[in-house]
Order: C-alpha cells, then sequence, then structure tokens
C-alpha cells in the first residue's frame, strides 16, 4: 500500500513538473507546481514526517503559491509565444538530456551506495513535538541565524519597495 | 467488525446529514434574514417552505451548464470542484462526540483522527483560495477577475490573525489533534463553570476568540467582509460567468466553509462536545425539554389554528418534535445523543451568529477591511499570543 502511494505521488509530482515547464501560459505553470508541492508533502507524509507535510501544504501549497498566482493575476501576464521552431532542438535535446540524467543518477547512486534502505513508516520522530525539541536545542542555533536572515530580508525587500522621501 | 466497513458506513452517514445540514442552512438563512426584516421568507415550497432546498436543488441540476466562450476552459471548469472538494473535505477530521458503543461496535463519532488535525483544517482553508482565485482569474471577465484578486488578498491578510489568534489556545492545551484539544477541556472550576478555553481568565482567551471569529467571518467572505461579492460594484464577484451545478459548488462550499471555522470554534474554544454545566446539575434533560418545548408549542397553535394550514401541518410536526425528545431520555442512546447534542448546539449558535450579523451589519470598504486587519487585528494577535506564550511559561 505505501510503495503503491509512493508510485503514484512520485509519478504526480514528475508529471506537474514536467508540465509546468512545457505549459506556456504562467497560470498553469503555477498550478502545475501547486501539484508539485502537494504530492511532495503526501511523499514527506509517507516517510513519516508529519508536521514537515503538514508546513509543506500551508507554506508552499498554500501561502507562498496562492501569492504566485496572486501576482500572476495582478500583472494579467499572457501566454508567452512560442519562439522560432527547432526540430533539432527536440530530436537531440531529448536523448542528450536523457543521458546526462542517467549519468547524473548513476554517479549518485554509486556515491551513497553505503546508505541503509528506506522503510516507509519506518521513521516516527516527525511530529509537532519532536520537530519543535530539536529546533530549540541541538538547531538552536541555525534557527536563529535563519530567522534573523528573513527579517533582514523583509526589511531589505521593505526598502526596496518604499517609495523615495524627499 | 471490519475497519473498512465501519469507515464506509460512517462516511455515508455523516455525508448524507452534512449535504442535508448544508442545504437546509440555506432555508435558515433566508427565514431568519426575513424575519429580521419583518417579512415572511420562502413559505410556498411545502409546509413554512421547508421544501425550497430540495426544489432549488433540482432546479439548479436541471438548469443548463452554459460555459461561456471567451473562458480558459479547463481552470473555469476545475475551480468549482477545487473549492467544493477542499470545502467537503474538512469534516473527516472534526470529532462530533467521544467514544461510544453502537450495537456492540465501539467507535469514536470521528471519521479520522489525525495528529495534526488543526493543521490539516488550517492547509485546506490556505488551500481553498485558490478555487476563487481561479474561478475569478479564468472567467476572463473584468468583474470576475476584481472579485478574484480581493478574494485571494482578503485570504492571505486575514489568515495570519486567524492563525495566530489559534495558535493561542494550543498553547495552553498542548496538543494539535482535535479530539485532545476536546478532552482536555473536560471539567469544571467551582464545580459549575466548565474548563473551555473561552472562560481562562489566567492568560485571558476571549481576546483570541473574538480575532478568531473576526478573521473566520473575513475568512469566509461574509458580511460585512463580503467584499469579494459586493453586488452593487462587481455584479456577483468572482462566481459572475458561473451557472448551474457550478455556481451551486461555490455556493455550498461557502456553507460548508461556514460550518467548518463554526466547528473550530466550537472545539477549540467552547469545549467541544462538553456541556455548558455538569451533568450532576441537570444538563442531560437540556435537549429532551427544549425538544418538548417545541412539541407543546407546535401541538398548541396546531389545536388553536391562526390559519386554515395549521390545523394539518402543526400537529405532525410537534410529534416529530416529542419523539426526539422521548430519543433523548433512552439510557442506551442518551451517551450519544448528548454530546452531539451539545456540540451541534454550539455549532448551530455560532452559525446563527453568522446570519444575525449579515442581517444587521453593512458592508466594509475595501481600504478600511484592509487597514482593519494589518493596523489593528495582526498587532492584536501579536501580542495576545506573546502574552499568552509568557502565562503559560510562568505558570508551569
Amino acid at each position: 500500500m505505501d510503495v503503491i502511494l509512493f508510485l503514484v505521488f512520485s509519478a504526480i509530482a514528475v508529471a506537474c513538473a514536467l508540465n509546468l515547464v512545457v505549459q506556456r501560459h504562467p497560470i498553469s505553470s503555477a498550478i502545475s507546481l501547486v501539484g508539485v508541492m502537494a504530492s511532495l508533502a503526501i511523499l514527506y507524509l509517507l516517510l513519516g514526517g508529519e508536521f514537515i507535510a503538514m508546513a509543506q501544504m500551508i507554506v508552499y501549497a498554500g501561502a507562498i503559491m496562492v501569492l504566485f498566482v496572486f501576482t500572476i493575476m495582478l500583472l494579467n501576464a499572457g501566454a508567452e509565444k512560442r519562439g522560432v521552431k527547432r526540430p533539432w532542438a527536440v530530436y537531440l535535446g531529448i536523448p542528450l538530456l536523457t543521458g546526462l540524467l542517467g549519468i547524473i543518477s548513476f554517479l549518485v547512486q554509486g556515491q551513497v551506495q553505503g546508505s541503509p534502505p528506506v522503510i516507509l513508516g519506518g521513521f516516527t520522530g516527525g511530529a509537532a513535538g519532536d520537530v519543535g525539541r530539536a529546533l530549540f536545542t541541538r538547531y538552536v542555533l541555525p534557527f536563529e541565524v535563519v530567522s534573523v536572515l528573513v527579517l533582514i530580508a523583509i526589511l531589505g525587500a521593505m526598502v526596496l519597495a518604499r517609495k523615495e522621501i524627499e | 467488525m471490519n475497519f473498512f466497513i465501519l469507515t464506509l458506513i460512517k462516511t455515508g452517514i455523516l455525508l448524507f446529514i452534512f449535504m442535508t445540514t448544508l442545504a437546509y442552512l440555506q432555508w435558515i438563512e433566508r427565514k431568519v434574514l426575513a424575519h429580521i426584516q419583518l417579512r415572511m421568507g420562502p413559505t410556498r415550497v411545502g409546509p413554512f417552505g421547508l421544501l425550497q432546498p430540495l426544489a432549488d436543488v433540482i432546479k439548479l441540476v436541471t438548469k443548463e451548464g452554459m460555459i461561456p466562450s471567451h473562458v480558459n476552459k479547463v481552470f473555469y471548469l476545475l475551480a468549482p470542484v477545487i473549492a467544493v472538494t477542499l470545502a467537503l473535505t474538512s469534516i473527516s477530521v472534526i470529532p462530533f462526540g467521544p467514544q461510544v458503543e453502537i450495537f456492540g461496535v465501539t467507535t469514536y463519532l470521528q471519521l479520522t483522527d489525525l495528529s495534526m488535525g488543526i493543521l490539516f483544517l488550517l492547509a485546506l482553508s490556505t488551500l481553498g483560495t485558490y478555487g476563487i482565485a481561479l474561478a475569478g482569474w479564468s472567467s476572463n471577465n473584468k468583474y470576475a477577475l476584481l472579485g478574484g484578486l480581493r478574494a485571494s488578498a482578503q485570504l492571505i491578510s486575514y489568515e495570519l490573525p486567524m492563525a495566530l489568534a489559534i495558535a493561542a489556545p494550543l498553547l495552553l492545551l498542548n496538543t494539535l489533534s482535535l479530539r485532545e484539544m476536546v478532552e482536555a477541556q473536560q471539567g469544571y472550576y467551582f464545580g459549575f463553570i466548565p474548563k473551555w478555553t473561552v472562560f481562562q481568565v489566567l492568560p485571558l482567551q476571549v481576546v483570541s476568540f473574538i480575532i478568531y471569529m473576526i478573521s473566520g467571518f473575513a475568512e469566509t467572505n461574509r458580511i460585512p467582509f463580503d467584499l469579494p461579492e459586493a453586488e452593487n460594484e462587481l455584479v456577483a464577484g468572482f462566481h459572475t460567468e458561473y451557472a448551474s451545478m457550478k455556481f451551486a459548488s461555490f455556493f455550498m462550499a461557502e456553507y460548508a466553509n461556514m460550518t467548518t471555522i463554526s466547528f473550530i470554534a466550537v472545539l477549540l474554544f467552547l469545549g467541544g462536545w462538553h456541556p455548558l454545566w455538569p451533568a450532576e446539575y441537570g444538563s442531560d434533560y437540556v435537549a429532551p425539554l427544549i425538544f418538548f418545548f417545541g412539541a407543546a408549542i407546535l401541538l398548541f397553535h396546531g389545536l388553536n389554528p391562526a390559519r386554515p394550514k395549521d390545523k394539518l401541518f402543526m400537529p405532525p410536526f410537534g410529534i416529530v418534535f416529542a419523539l426526539v425528545g422521548v430519543l433523548f431520555l433512552i439510557p442506551a442512546l442518551k451517551p450519544i445523543l448528548i454530546p452531539i447534542f451539545w456540540f451541534t448546539g454550539k455549532v448551530g449558535a455560532i452559525l446563527f451568529l453568522y446570519i444575525w450579523i449579515r442581517g444587521t451589519l453593512p458592508r466594509f470598504r475595501y481600504d478600511q477591511l484592509m487597514n482593519f486587519t494589518w493596523k489593528y487585528l495582526f498587532p492584536v494577535s501579536v501580542v495576545n499570543l506573546m502574552l499568552t506564550g509568557l502565562v503559560v511559561a510562568l505558570m508551569s
């Protein structure tokens, strides 16, 4: 059951990711990205990361992508025009891309050969309490540093967006 | 019994009841609004207009499902599906009552209890924005687009104070599971004041409740926050171009979202299925008394009819009410029905508040709406969360 779900949602994620690149309209691409995020959330859930899955849903699939869609709607961006057709780009590009991906995955697999296999449902430390405890004890320094970084980014965005005051 | 069959049965029953409730919520809304405005409301279809929802459903199903030629077809058709599916999914984690035994089967009055129940509901409500935003955009109509833009901006803005207002009681209840949340609110102060979150004095939680309710109203696009479908400016907002069942899906999603907001309010702040005062002081007899009282009124008016048709319709309804009241007194059914009564009673009270406010308040202006959340509601909810956290840390 777990394996079937894993395969189904990985397939959906990959299909949505491909669709994201292929689609010409920005809204279609954005919605495909939502599909990728949502299926990733379900993959996290299968791996036992309950909290991460919900955070992925709320923050990525929800908040961030809603802002994307909102901006696209606000700018009223139309469909992109297709460039000049280059048949050799398709005939050469797809085999080359497949070959490159194959080589990369072969190399990665060779590097991490010793790692133990993933058991779906084997990991149980993904509840909100566990994540919170880890964040505020073991990883407290990186956590705080990242929050300061985000704060700086927000302030920077506000300074850049603000109108010049004479 | 097999887990699978049990879940199927529970889903079927719950879906049937929920859909009927959604249909009748609209009848109740029309009736209550009508009486607020000194009108009669629907009276023609069936006794007291009770068959009006059925007639509306038949009307909407049989109408021509027109698709305008200028829309983006894929997203135009997808939007109502997204809206209604996400809105209806949220009932799957709502607990309606404690563990009960029916025909020898021990089960919870809940489809499933997620350890992240409340986060799941928040995720569904953020994703619900897509239905409205896509509907507005794909319609290719300036009014629909403006409605969709307003709706998404409003949902994003009010999501923040709502999440912060939910976080404050979570610090006290110390769980994210909806069932455990209600169980943590069991018991009474001094033997009679219920230990609901809303009655917490130290730290004060009424503020969180009020912030949650205000942002809940805004999240469901109801008056006074119904800018996305302001008739006098935007025709019908994001669903201007929708007809027949596609329109009905948006309607259903709006009512389902209203009930979800009420469910969360009851579970988080109002003690779920726990009664308002302890059973030793007779809270178990409230439900039968209400139904017997209703039955007595109906029978009285049936025997002294003001209109000729009352003689026909009032007594049967009175007898049904009396029978329902008797059901609450049967010892075998009591542990099931009493919690459900309190739960639905509280949810009903909040839904009534929704309708009452719709009949009372005018609509905000758009800049007022945004100023209100960013300049008042959001700072207040941040301070509220920090104070709650401080008090919880000091007391533990």
